[in-house]
Parts: structure tokens; sequence; C-alpha cells
């Protein structure tokens, strides 16, 4: 197989979350706006200075990226639609970086934003896929919840990892949040209160679940030089994999696309995963954080109970994780949810973070998962994002 | 274990009676080829015109080589690999029924797949799998113990994708044929608590009378098909408590359509069956529909009884047979218009029945316990087709794999 070549002459800057809301009577639209007009008041470009645009959303319909387009005033010479969700932010940064590297855009917004509604989760559930659809859906409409209870019991029974494992990541997500001015949950969760939770789809309680809202998240990608011009702290992109559909012979998901690609991922960052000073992993359900910290090479899976109780998840700790309280305890603004590990990185290593810096951080990992099409998680991504220039 | 269902209890007036949600209900052309499956109580998937392989949930095309997919019947084995049970949903039906258990099946055909779980089944199991048709007729797969188990029927998940006439309380049409009265024999042994014995004509007296009547659980009433008014008298007084009904009625006569055709006949027959449904069904399903998810004894089902030649026509009864064209047609426009309110709409097709109007067709002939037979069976099934003979499963095979020369070798 070809290896990926380096992404020389790329630059990530400039991260945004747009305050949550649980309910919002705006559109998708109106986020991506809300989105860009941070962007605007953080780096003074406008709708003519975007040569091009990234975009991801479920709530937009019927627009794509065009429709976003002409609503929002850009002109862009380059622009992608990311359907992934909980993939996009690591696939926007890809397709984005290589445009800029081979000199097809020079300034991409990646933007994603969704709407919560009142019924709109619902309704994004109800026509979401085909497959769910027809042959989820049906199936006692658990949502989400349901398709990962199914995943959840056959992981915890595998692998011998307990419900006193997920409180552990779940609670240390928590303590992150408290310092995030913008997570949705504001009060502390005790070991105690995650074993009492009431059940929602057996094993997955009630803090196994994030919170659907409305929200955007946003970051540039451009090139040293315009960063430069445009005073702008920056990240490299040291190295990333994306997978889709991978293991589809398992009878129930136990590891998503990372594990077939990850030392393709450590090979070309040249780095271990005893490097990171941090992992922003998609968190939709604490299990599968378990997941991705073995396929992305922290540990075996049998391993993942000990290695869970050994370290330490919070912003202080041994191994930080997702430390602007993650999905679970920041919510979840739809596709958004799949941006905030890239932001929540970038801006540690930028050293302008939303809540507590982790000392010294210059090396983040982030990975995304995307996408229940039918009974697993299809789309999964990964990146490894180094300091730059810090201006 | 399954808990045995308890009789329901007298309903208190004052109670809002629950709105009879179906499940969600958008799906892809394929999954409704499954369905008309389902309906026939076929467990089928796709398998690859190429490379042989079984596929789910439906597609258009083969995962494993691209080549394209045909329905075909499968062994019905499965092991449960993961299991959940959901205590919380958002869908309007779903929620009044939590908590809903459901499973992740290897199914012995190869593929894997999302599937309802009956009470007696779980983790670990190996369980026999169902095609079954949810309430919005769509098609849902269903594991059930291995081997029958105490109460099997009564598991309350189960029950929502069937119309067991346990407690039920079923207006049967016509009981003055011998067919009408043995399906009302039939559902009473099944378990129904009342049958309601549908009489055109209460001043003539007819065979069987005195027996049928006398059976516990029957109440006679007047219904005439071919007299709106009698209906609407009916569906006033017994409206809110039927659960299923089940359409006896028939009026066959022999003739062509050149010669030996008696328009009179003709007239009669499309006044009594064809009309006659719609004045039923205009009678009676607005009711059904409103209790359709009612608790254990909610409304359930509309069965009618026509001839297989209604999909054929056929030499020598060919007024009766486009008489059943006819009263097909409806069904299956009903059938639709009853899926948006949880009401399954049953056909039971039969042969030549074995009565005073087909004495010179050779047997073999449809029994009236044949058709109580289906009637039960397509009940306790939850099925929307049913043949209740052999006629009826030879013509029905031959005009689902070639219908053009079907109708030319049934009308020779």
């Amino acid at each position: 197989m070809a290896r990926q070549k380096p992404y020389d002459g790329v630059a990530l800057c400039a991260p945004v979350t747009t305050p949550y809301v649980r309910f919002s009577d705006q559109t998708a639209h109106w986020w991506a706006g809300a989105a860009l007009a941070a962007l605007a008041r953080q780096t003074g470009l406008g709708p003519a200075d975007f040569d091009g645009f990234c975009f991801a959303s479920f709530s937009a319909g019927p627009d794509t990226v065009v429709g976003m387009v002409q609503h929002l005033g850009l002109s862009p010479r380059w622009m992608d639609h990311i359907p992934t969700g909980g993939a996009s932010g690591v696939m926007a940064l890809r397709r984005a970086a290589r445009a800029v590297q081979m000199g097809d855009a020079e300034v991409v917004a990646c933007v994603a934003a969704d709407t919560n509604q009142i019924d709109s989760f619902r309704q994004t559930l109800q026509g979401f896929s085909r497959f769910s659809q027809d042959a989820t859906y049906p199936y006692g409409f658990g949502g989400p919840n349901a398709t990962f209870a199914l995943i959840a019991d056959n992981f915890m029974r595998e692998y011998g990892v307990t419900r006193e494992d997920f409180a552990k990541l779940c609670v240390a997500q928590r303590t992150n949040a408290l310092s995030n001015p913008l997570a949705l949950m504001k009060k502390p969760l005790t070991h105690e209160q995650y074993m009492q939770a009431r059940p929602i789809a057996d094993p997955i309680h009630l803090f196994d679940c994030v919170m659907p809202c409305a929200g955007a998240e946003a970051f540039i990608v451009t090139t040293p030089e315009k960063a430069q011009e445009l005073g702008l702290s920056t990240a490299r992109l040291a190295a990333t994999i994306e997978r889709h559909n991978a293991f589809a012979d398992d009878p129930v998901q136990t590891r998503g696309g990372w594990a077939r690609d990850i030392d393709d991922l450590w090979a070309a960052a040249g780095c271990t995963p005893q490097d990171m000073d941090m992992v922003q992993l998609y968190d939709d359900y604490p299990v599968i954080v378990a997941m991705q910290l073995a396929d992305l090479g922290f540990c075996d899976k049998p391993a993942l109970s000990r290695f869970i109780t050994e370290n330490d998840f919070t912003i202080a700790g041994s191994l930080p994780l997702n430390t602007n309280g993650g999905q679970l305890s920041a919510g979840q603004a739809g596709a958004a949810g799949g941006f905030q590990n890239v932001t929540e990185g970038l801006r540690q290593i930028l050293r302008c973070p939303l809540g507590d810096q982790i000392p010294d951080a210059t090396r983040a990992l982030i990975s995304g998962f995307g996408l229940v099409n039918y009974d697993r998680g299809v789309c999964t991504g990964a990146a490894v994002l180094e300091q730059d220039v810090l201006r | 274990m399954t808990d045995p269902l308890t009789p329901p209890r007298r309903k208190d007036p004052l109670v809002t009676t629950h709105l009879g949600h179906v499940s969600p209900a958008l799906r892809s052309r394929a999954a409704t080829a499954m369905a008309a499956r389902a309906g026939q109580g076929r467990f089928v998937l796709q398998v690859c015109d190429d490379c042989a392989q079984a596929t789910y949930p439906p597609r258009d095309r083969c995962p494993f080589c691209w080549g394209a997919l045909h329905w075909q019947d499968q062994p019905n084995g499965a092991v449960i690999a993961a299991q959940t049970t959901i205590r919380s949903s958002i869908d309007l039906f779903f929620k009044d029924h939590l908590p809903w258990r459901i499973g992740t099946a290897r199914l012995d055909a190869g593929p894997m797949a999302t599937v309802h779980l009956h009470g007696d089944v779980g983790r670990g199991d190996r369980v026999r799998m169902e095609l079954k048709l949810d309430r919005a007729g769509n098609p849902a797969l269903f594991a059930m113990p291995e081997k029958e188990t105490p109460h099997m029927a009564d598991d309350p998940q189960l029950r929502v994708f069937t119309a067991d006439p346990k407690y039920r309380r079923i207006l049967v049409t016509d009981g003055r044929s011998a067919t009408g009265q043995a399906v009302a024999e039939a559902l009473l042994k099944a378990g129904a608590k009342t049958v309601f014995l549908g009489n055109a004509d209460p001043l003539m007296r007819y065979p069987g009378q005195d027996r049928i009547e006398a059976v516990d659980g029957i109440e006679p009433v007047r219904l005439s098909l071919t007299d709106t008014r009698s209906i609407e008298a009916l569906a006033g007084q017994l409206g809110g408590r039927v659960d299923i009904v089940v359409n006896t009625v028939g009026f066959t006569r022999q003739g062509g359509v050149g010669f030996g055709g008696n328009l009179n006949n003709l007239q009669s027959g499309l006044d009594l069956e064809v009309t006659g449904l719609m004045r039923l069904a205009q009678g009676f399903a607005p009711a059904l529909s409103a209790r359709s998810d009612d608790g254990d004894n909610a409304a359930a089902a509309l069965v009618d009884i026509a001839s297989i030649h209604g999909l054929t026509g056929r030499a020598g009864f060919a007024g009766s047979s486009a008489t059943a064209a006819a009263r097909l047609s409806l069904i299956a426009s009903l059938r639709g218009e009853m899926a948006q309110t949880g009401i399954r709409v049953i056909s039971v097709l039969t042969g030549p029945v074995d009565d005073g109007w087909h004495q010179n067709v050779p047997p073999p002939k449809t029994t009236a316990a044949q058709i109580a037979r289906a009637v039960v069976t397509a009940l306790q099934q939850g099925q929307e087709t049913i043949c209740a003979d052999e006629v009826a499963k030879d013509v029905l095979a031959r005009w689902q794999d070639d219908p053009i020369l079907t109708i030319r070798e049934e009308n020779k």
C-alpha cells in the first residue's frame, strides 16, 4: 500500500466553539453562520477571504454545502460536504489539508453546525439511514442507545470491562467539563451517581448517554505563511488515518477501523501513544472510548480494565481525556460533536483552552467515530496534531 | 416462563382509550418486498444469484460480489449473541410498550440481525426465527423459543405482532352457513371470549341454528351485509366491543360470461360480497382502528374469506370469480389503510368450497373445518394471506410463478 505523504505546508489554526444550547429555535444555517462569525472575529477574515469551505451537518436539509455557500455568501474555489457525523472532524481536516497543500485552496473554513429543535432528534433518527429505517429503529426505537447497548453488552463480557471502568471515564470527563464554561453539564458527577443512574437500555445507563443539543464548531486550515500574515498560532498535522466499514464480518462490533491502520498512523507520525499529551476521543458512549484506547494502541483489550484503573483521565492526570468534557459532559451538537475533538485538541496545544490548560501540552491524538448506519459505527479516523508556532 | 394472560377487565368508560400508534413505518422497496413474503408466513432472506450468499438488511445488490439478489426461503435457526432491554424510547408506539427486549442474532443462514426477543429467550440461546409483520404491516424478525414453552403465545411482545383470538370478542358476519358456524366454534375453541354471530334474516330458520346458538360464548346478532342500516345499527351497538371481524359471507353460483351466465346472480354476488364488504368496512373499520392499542383485548384484525379464483377467474364460475376478484382488490386497498392504524387485514383464500353450489366440482374441495383452521392460524400467527386448502395453495403457487399462464389454465 502506498505510504502517506507528509502534510508539509499545512497549518491548522483558529479553533472556535459557539456556545451550545439544549434546544434552539434557530436553524443549522444560523449556527453555521455563527461559527463563521466567530472565525471572523478571531482572524479578521470576511466572506470573500475564504477560498475553501468544508461543511458537516445533519440538520441543514434540504441544503448541502452548496446551499450553505450561497446562504452565507461564500465563493470558494474548493468545497466539500462531509456526512459522517462523529468522524467528520478528522475527515474535514484530512481533506482541507490536502487541498491547501496542493494549492487548490489557501484558506479553508471547516465548519460543523447542527440545530436541535423540539422533536428534531426523533425526526433525524427516523430517516437516518436506509438500514436503520428498515432494520434497526422498528426494533423498539431505542435510538443509538439500543444499538450501543448491544455493542456494550457484548464488549463488557468479551473483555471483562465493567461499569466501574466506564464510571471512571465519565467522572473524569465531568471533572474536566467543570472548568469549561461552555459545557452544558455544570454539576460534578460522582462515581455513586454514575453507578446509580437509571437504566436506559441495559447495560447503558443515563450517564453513558450524551445530551443532544444545538451548536457549532469550526477551525481553519491554511498555509503557514498565511497564518503568519494573520498572526495566528498554528499546529502541524503529523499523520492521519481513515477507514470505513472495517471488519464487516465481526458479528458484533468489538473494534473499529483504527485497528486496521493504527501502525501506519504511528509510523507516519514518528511517535508512539506514550508521547501524547492528551487524547480527544469520540465519546458517544464510554464503551467506544474504551474501544478506541485499545484500537489506537494504548493497551490490549483484555488489559483495558487495568489500564483504566491505573490512569487518571483528568486534565491534571496521566492521560488527559476529552479535556473540554467531551460530548458526554459538554453536549453533542450533532455533527459538531465530531469536530469537538479537533477544536479542543487544537486549543490545548495552541494554549487557548476553554477551561483548564494541560501543562506543557504540545501533542494531541484525536479520533473520530461516526454513523451507525445499521448495527455499528461505520466511519473511523484519527490524527496526530503537534504544536508549531505560538503567536 | 411467560405469565399466562389473564382475562382483560371490563373497560372503564372514563379512562381515555390508548391511541392506536404504529411502530415506525418508513421502509425501502426491498423491505416492502420482504413484508409481502412475511405476510404469507414465510421466512425469507435475499440470496445472491451469483455467489449464493444470503444477506440482511434488505439490499439492492449483493455486498460480496455485487450480483443480483432474490428472495428465498431460508433456514430459520439462530443464536442470540447480545441482548438489551430498551427502557426509554421517543417513538410514540414503543414508549407505551416499554420495556422492550431486542437482541443481536447470528442467523443460521449467515447474516447478523437485530431482532425482537420473546420473553423466554436471551443471550446465548438457540432460537427459532419467525418473520412476522409489525402493526404497520412491515417485516419484523422475531426470535422465538426453539421449543414450545408454557403460555408462549401470551408473551406481551409477541402479541403485538399477532391477532390471537384469546380473550378477544369477534364478529362473524354470517352464521347461517356451515363455514360461518365452523369459524365461530374454532374461534371459541382458540380462546375467544365472545363470538357475535351474524344472521341476515332472523325470521328464517337455518340448518344448525339450535345447536350453534346454544354454544357458550355465541351471541346471535342481526346483520345483513346488503343492508347498510343493519350494519350501522350493529356497529353502533358493538363497535367499541368488537376486536376482530371475520367476514364469512359468500354467494357462489355457476355460469359463464357469454354462455350460461345470470345477471341477477352476478348482481346479487356483487351486492353481498363486494358492496357488502365496503359497507362492513365503513361500519367497523373506524371503531377497530380507534382501539388498536387498547390493552390485552385491543382490536386486532379484519379477516375476509374469498375464493382463490379471484386471482385468475375460473371457467364455469365466471361471475363468482369476478366477485372474488373485486373482493380481493378491496381487501388490498383496505390493508393499506388499516396498516396506518395497526389493524391486520387478513385474506383467507379457498378452493371450491364443499357446499351445495360446487356439487359437480371433483374433489379435493375446501371444507368448512379447513377454512376455520386457516382463520385461527392466520390470527394466531399474524399472517396477512393464508390458503385454507391444497387447491388454493396450488393455484397461488402457480399464480406467483406465472400469473398469465395460470389465468389461461384456470379458464380452459
